[in-house]
């Protein structure tokens, strides 16, 4: 009558497979429902952000009439910034549409076009020759014309109920017909800082911003991150103090990163009196945001160089500090470089510290050093989404699209950097 | 040699820096989110037109702003912040404290709040007092009692039999947002004071009326939605029996998708908020620090810029992004102050 064990092993053989399937299933289940998200996520910001890279431009044959320009004196450089370039383009719609002669026909023939599109004839009256001359040029139109051409305004609906009157739609319809009214490569949106029309907003400013405080933060944390892991791996002695120094360091990690805004605004602003809204700031408090995460990934670099390189450079003759930068440190590098990028990553895509020291603001100028005022990617995202504007909903989803592109490039060369350099021992 | 060389950089940078903080070539402005969009246009047609530098805004919030514009005169604090709200007598205070003491006031217009539901369903006609009683976390005891009782209320219906049975579902701000302030200063306020006894309240203890007349029920029907007003928005689309409060502007923008409530018997349109119909509106302020007109270059010419008649009048281009323009005679009073460089006096 006595049972063997493997009797008992066979009696509990199918619920352990069992067990083991569920197990699977589980695994496979919540990985597909995590894919879901992300698939999810993607299709609806790329559905709706794609159009963000095209607008609609209208075909205009300007005259540059320094009558109609009000610069009598071309030597002025007063009269050219002040110059009527908007009278430019309203005498030449009316040429175009001669048969619109109502003031309220007028006002709304002259929305077509971008109400920012006297800045683009200023540009191009940057060459002054102009002057006098006729040019034909294609200006960006308004955004609500960007919109029905998009196929975002329901022409079937009542025209009270609609933002573009029957008028409007009748001159849009004319403009697409002769060809005048196209969707094109959206050139300003890269070219451009912030706006506060849709049609004449863009990402340079933003992306600039980003790059000027991540260059401050990456010179900053890099350098300190490495010393500091170096010195706790090799020099420092195992202590109460080091291991307190651990812990908080570990802690630090951890902590929500508003509080390093509170701390930049405390310290740098209110303290040392730096301006506000400076990537310069910014840089310096994303520096202490990212600075635990690297000193944590250049010590698991250092730690992972296998004694015996070390050994046998101090057999050699070696002196300590001679071990460590000539032998130990070239091997860690890669590690401690991966780690730093995904530190910066961290930073690029972090908007909560920066609105602390000022920079989620609206910023038009595009900055072009570390002291001017300037936003970051995210916080432009951050500002499009609360406007009002319909036309900024797809200029939302385009910049977070150029941020992910960001993203992704940053995380590759983290990934290409361990492939190509990290030795495995 | 490689570290000194980072280390002679950083000073040269910080430094530099420290110069960019003792002569600021550009105007900084502070301030409310609901006068954001329109000081961006400002600031921008400004920018783009004249020698002078774009201005710098950042949405602080009216609070916030007042704050920073009070701490001090100087490059080192903002030129100007934008307000939902007039200065409150505190502030006024704090700001003299710390020296800034003139300060030029100037009224730019008036934004109408929306009380808005998705097209698909009707369109409702309220008073203020029906939204009180929606949204109150007291509401006066219905027996006649002069006492409050907790907000009973769960449907439409029970606030006021010509109303549909529909669930009350309000998505509105939270209480960080300028729009909820006002909200509860018009709207709930208004209504509360539509009963006399609670008016008569506000004489004997104001602390005590404002308790009852400014608080939200947190017991659900009122939902707080973020700042984000375009969310608010799609939402409302998403669940037709939910209301949304949320600045005129996003009203204007989005006509297919949503429709105010009528309140007192007035649509928000531009010309019912024009005319002071509608009872949900506020004024809009800016404030300019007078001691740093000529110091900080362009102040002058944004103001120029802000009160010409292309700009706040009636055909102007902040009419265009939903700001509704103050009367002719108004616009005149405020712009020859603006002229004259006026001080505040309170």
């Amino acid at each position: 009558m006595s049972r063997s064990t493997i009797d008992i092993v066979n009696r509990n053989l199918a619920k352990r497979y069992a067990k083991e399937k569920r197990f699977r299933l589980f695994g496979l289940v919540s990985i597909l429902a995590g894919l879901a998200a992300l698939c999810f996520l993607m299709v609806t910001i790329v559905s709706t952000g794609w159009g963000a890279f095209t607008q609609s431009y209208i075909q205009l044959t300007l005259d540059l009439d320094p009558e109609v320009l009000s610069i009598s004196d071309p030597q002025d450089d007063d009269q050219w910034s002040y110059a009527n370039y908007t009278g430019v383009i309203k005498k030449s719609l009316r040429e175009r549409f001669p048969d619109v002669t109502s003031r309220r026909d007028k006002k709304r023939l002259y929305r077509i076009v971008s109400p920012g599109a006297g800045y683009q004839v200023n540009q191009l009256m940057q060459d002054r020759s102009l002057l006098g001359q006729t040019v034909t040029v294609w200006l960006p139109a308004d955004d609500d014309v960007d919109s029905v051409i998009k196929g975002h305004i329901d022409r079937s609906l009542p025209e009270n109920e609609r933002r573009v009157s029957d008028k409007k739609l009748s001159l849009i319809d004319e403009l697409v017909n002769s060809g005048q009214l196209k969707r094109k490569f959206n050139n300003i949106f890269f070219t451009a800082g912030d706006s506060s029309e849709p049609e004449q907003a863009g990402i340079k400013g933003a992306m600039l911003g980003s790059f000027f405080t991540l260059i401050v933060a990456l010179l900053l944390s890099f350098p300190i991150g490495v010393a500091a892991a170096i010195y706790l791996e090799e020099f420092a002695p195992k202590n109460a103090w080091t291991d307190f120094i651990e812990v908080n360091i570990n802690n630090l990690a951890a902590v929500p990163s508003i509080v390093f805004g509170l701390l930049g605004l405390a310290v740098f602003l209110n303290w040392f009196g730096l301006p506000r809204s400076v990537p310069l700031v910014g840089g310096i408090v994303l520096t202490l945001m990212t600075l635990p995460t690297i000193i944590i990934s250049s010590r698991v670099a250092l730690k992972s160089v296998p004694p015996s390189i070390r050994e046998a450079a101090l057999g050699l003759g070696a002196s300590k500090m001679q071990t460590i930068f000539d032998h130990v440190l070239p091997l860690a590098l890669p590690g401690m470089l991966t780690g730093g990028i995904i530190g910066m990553a961290q930073a690029l895509g972090e908007t909560a510290p920066l609105l602390m020291i000022g920079m989620v603001a609206f910023i038009v100028d595009i900055p072009g050093s570390f002291t001017d005022p300037a936003t970051v990617l995210p916080v432009q995202i951050f500002l499009w989404s609360d406007s009002p504007e319909r036309a900024f909903v797809e200029r939302t989803s385009g910049a977070i699209m150029v941020l992910l592109m960001f993203l992704i490039l940053m995380n590759s060369i983290a990934v290409l950097l361990r492939k190509r350099f990290e030795r495995r021992w | 040699m490689k570290l000194a060389s980072v280390l002679a950089s950083l000073v040269l940078i910080t430094s530099s820096s420290l110069t960019v903080a003792s002569n600021r070539d550009y105007i900084e402005i502070v301030g409310s989110s609901t006068v954001y969009p329109f000081a961006i246009a400002v600031a921008e047609r400004f920018g783009k037109g004249t020698k002078f530098k774009t201005p710098k805004i950042e949405s602080t919030g009216s609070g916030g702003g007042m704050k920073l514009f009070c701490n001090g005169v100087g490059v080192a604090h903002p030129d100007v912040t934008n307000s939902s709200r007039r200065i409150k007598q505190k502030e006024f205070e704090m700001c003299q404290k710390n020296g800034v003491t003139d300060i030029i006031e100037v009224l730019i217009g008036y934004d109408g709040i929306a009380f808005a539901n998705s097209k698909k369903t009707d369109q409702l006609s309220l008073t203020r007092r029906d939204i009180y009683l929606a949204l109150a976390k007291d509401i006066p005891n219905p027996d006649g009692s002069e006492t409050f009782i907790a907000n009973p209320h769960t449907t439409w219906k029970d606030v006021n039999s010509a109303l549909p049975a529909t669930k009350i579902e309000v998505l509105g701000p939270p209480p960080t947002s300028g729009t909820r302030d006002a909200f509860a200063e018009l709207a709930i306020e208004g209504g509360c004071k539509s009963f006399p006894w609670v008016k008569a309240f506000k004489k004997v203890d104001k602390k005590a009326y404002k308790a009852r007349c400014h608080t939200i029920r947190e017991d659900g029907p009122y939902i707080e939605a973020g700042e984000n007003d375009n969310l608010i928005v799609n939402k409302l689309d998403a669940n037709p029996s939910a209301f949304g409060v949320f600045g005129f502007s996003f009203l204007d923008q989005n006509t297919e998708k949503v429709q105010g409530a009528l309140i007192e018997g007035f649509a928000p349109t531009f010309e019912s908020i024009a005319q002071g119909d509608y009872s949900i509106s506020r004024p809009l302020y800016f404030y300019v620090k007078k001691a740093h007109i000529g110091v900080v270059p362009g102040i002058k010419g944004y103001l120029r810029e802000f009160t010409a008649d292309g700009t706040w009048g009636d055909e102007g281009y902040l009419t265009d992004r939903g700001m509704i323009p103050l009367n002719t005679v108004k616009r005149k009073a405020v712009g020859d102050a603006v002229k004259n460089q006026t001080p505040l006096s309170m």
